[in-house]
């Protein structure tokens, strides 16, 4: 009897931070953008229950491109991510030597360490006119004056990828380091080539890898603000950058609050519907490691 | 023979050297960003012009050294407070998690695991204006009902803590729960059976077992909170962390080779951070 009595309230003690940090700091606080977001102002302190922040989001070309363009440049991102990554993870987990694996391994976790506005700013010293690589090109003789690589898509997306492409790795390089090499020389026994013991057996043993690389990778680049702004300038239209124009600059928080749950609607539609199609499921996914 | 690798010699050449190029492509900008840190300039740019710690040390304009900085030291202290604190609190909440997890049985317990991680896949703009716009509606009726003006709870310090510590709980609750997952209970029994007391046994037994692993949560917390932009950048108050105030340097004045002074400096700090937790946890006694 009084096991049970103190197996109970320990019980309590142990939910009682688990149940606050959930409720007060995720639930309440979504609640809290979607209630403004259905706000809309009339007059001064005076507000009115409606879809105007939405209808004003469809009625509004500029903030809806926006959103297409943020997400279909996160998803090429991911998809990059995914075809760069997978070869280096292959490598690590399964070619590279039991010695040098660990180092290898290390040596891709060292740029994670760095904040992201440290690697924004190390492709900026790179990149931009007086950069080193214009400048390395210059030297050669393989162009005459100074080149701007800054502010296109091309130099965002690459940023984006460097950025995001360790959070695929790792994820990769945990699911194929259990994978058994006999399983390759049983495919490869049976008659199959690279490609089919590839697609037939490589492929389906790293999909909760490759599905949780590509959620975090996905979540990270839409919500991202920093590569896109610096190594994009100001015509880099990306989602976050309307957020907080709304929220800080303008400081309409009501539009703010509608472009937040939409951008937080959307990666939860993209993130769900890739769990759906693989069968995997967030615990056996992000939660793997 | 490993029959994972390509078979022919020349394709294995490809695959090495596309490995190679990939770490070059990972080194290029720490390495951009590193250098210029020690170029006697005032534009982190091509040509050098010699070796200085001029970024590090000088306090002669033009050339005023990042730890003759004052705002950008002020940037670091606020960061090191704010992501000691938030560690501390995420670490505490996190091992609480991976007992309640772990050990226990409740009703729904799926459902709540999967909102555990659900932060996690939130992004980071979203947490911080979320959070801002929920304490500000608190604020705002606590005003209202009590004509109390709670300062605390517009953007600042406390603030920036709470969001950090909202998505940083999951990331140390499933490192310490890892961690727990892989401990022998009988271990637990034994100490019982021996006339330990349940405290006792936490004390001596499970909580040295998990205490590398609450280590390296804190490290991995620490690093994380002190490389945070985006949900700092909507919660952040007068009081900037800093990576915010370089943001805000960069922005104003443009790049300057004290970005890069502080760029290295964060590189290696971080570095030998990691470093440390990766030994840490490698000292395991049992596994």
């Amino acid at each position: 009897m009084l096991r049970s009595d103190t197996g109970k309230l320990s019980l309590i003690l142990l939910m009682t931070p688990f149940l606050l940090w959930i409720v007060l700091l995720i639930l309440l606080p979504q609640l809290g953008i979607t209630f403004v977001s259905l706000r809309e102002k009339i007059g001064p302190r005076q507000y009115e229950f409606g879809f105007g922040n939405y209808i004003a989001f469809i009625q509004e070309p500029i903030y809806w491109n926006t959103l297409l363009r943020t997400a279909w440049m996160s998803i090429l991102v991911t998809v990059m991510s995914l075809f760069v990554g997978f070869p280096i993870a292959f490598y690590i987990a399964k070619i590279a030597k039991r010695r040098s694996r660990v180092g290898l391994f290390l040596l891709c976790l060292i740029p994670l360490w760095v904040s992201d506005l440290v690697r924004a700013f190390g492709w900026i010293v790179l990149l931009r006119e007086t950069g080193l690589i214009s400048g390395a090109l210059q030297y050669v003789g393989l162009i005459n004056g100074p080149v701007e690589m800054l502010y296109n898509d091309v130099t965002v997306v690459i940023g984006l990828v460097y950025t995001v492409v360790l959070f695929m790795i790792v994820p990769l390089v945990s699911t194929l380091d259990g994978m058994d090499n006999a399983m390759l020389e049983a495919g490869y026994n049976l008659g199959g080539n690279r490609l089919t013991v590839f697609r037939r057996i490589i492929v389906p043993y790293a999909m909760p890898g490759i599905v949780s690389g590509c959620i975090i990778v996905f979540m990270l680049t839409a919500g991202s603000y920093l590569t896109p702004i610096l190594l994009g300038g100001k015509n880099s239209m990306w989602f976050t950058e309307m957020i907080y124009d709304q929220f800080i600059t303008r400081y309409n928080w009501e539009a703010g609050a509608a472009f937040g749950v939409l951008l937080l609607g959307f990666t939860s539609l993209v993130i769900w519907l890739g769990l759906k199609l693989t069968g995997q499921n967030l615990a056996s996914t992000v939660a793997r490691d | 023979m490993n029959v994972a690798a390509p078979q022919s010699a020349f394709l294995r050449t490809v695959y090495v050297l596309y490995v190679v190029c990939f770490f070059a492509y990972l080194a290029a900008p720490l390495f951009a960003a590193g250098m210029f840190a020690f170029n006697d300039s005032t534009i982190p740019s091509l040509p050098w012009r010699g070796f200085t710690l001029g970024w590090f040390f000088g306090d002669t304009d033009p050339v005023i050294g990042m730890f003759h900085d004052r705002r950008l030291m002020r940037g670091l202290t606020n960061s090191l407070y704010i992501g000691v604190i938030v560690s501390l609190l995420s670490v505490a909440t996190g091992t609480c998690n991976a007992f309640l997890f772990e050990r226990r049985q409740f009703p729904f317990k799926n459902a709540l695991y999967i909102m555990m991680i659900i932060p996690l896949v939130i992004p980071g703009v979203i947490l911080g204006i979320s959070i801002l716009v929920f304490a500000s509606m608190v604020a705002n009726s606590a005003d209202r009902a009590f004509g109390q003006n709670l300062s605390a709870l517009r953007p600042g310090t406390l603030l920036v803590v709470v969001g950090q510590f909202s998505f940083l709980t999951t990331i140390t609750s499933l490192v310490i729960q890892a961690r727990l997952k892989k401990f022998d209970i009988s271990l637990e029994e034994a100490a019982l059976n021996l006339g330990a007391s349940r405290l006792k046994v936490l004390a001596t037994v499970t909580m040295p077992y998990l205490s590398p692993a609450m280590f390296s949560a804190f490290v991995v917390a620490f690093l994380v909170s002190f490389e945070n932009f985006n949900t700092t950048l909507m919660l952040v108050g007068s009081d900037a962390p800093l990576t915010i105030t370089m943001y805000d340097r960069m922005v104003k004045v443009g790049s300057t080779p004290v970005l890069n002074a502080v760029s290295f400096f964060l590189m290696v700090g971080s570095g030998l951070l990691a470093l440390l937790s990766v030994v840490v946890q490698r000292d395991r006694p049992s596994d």
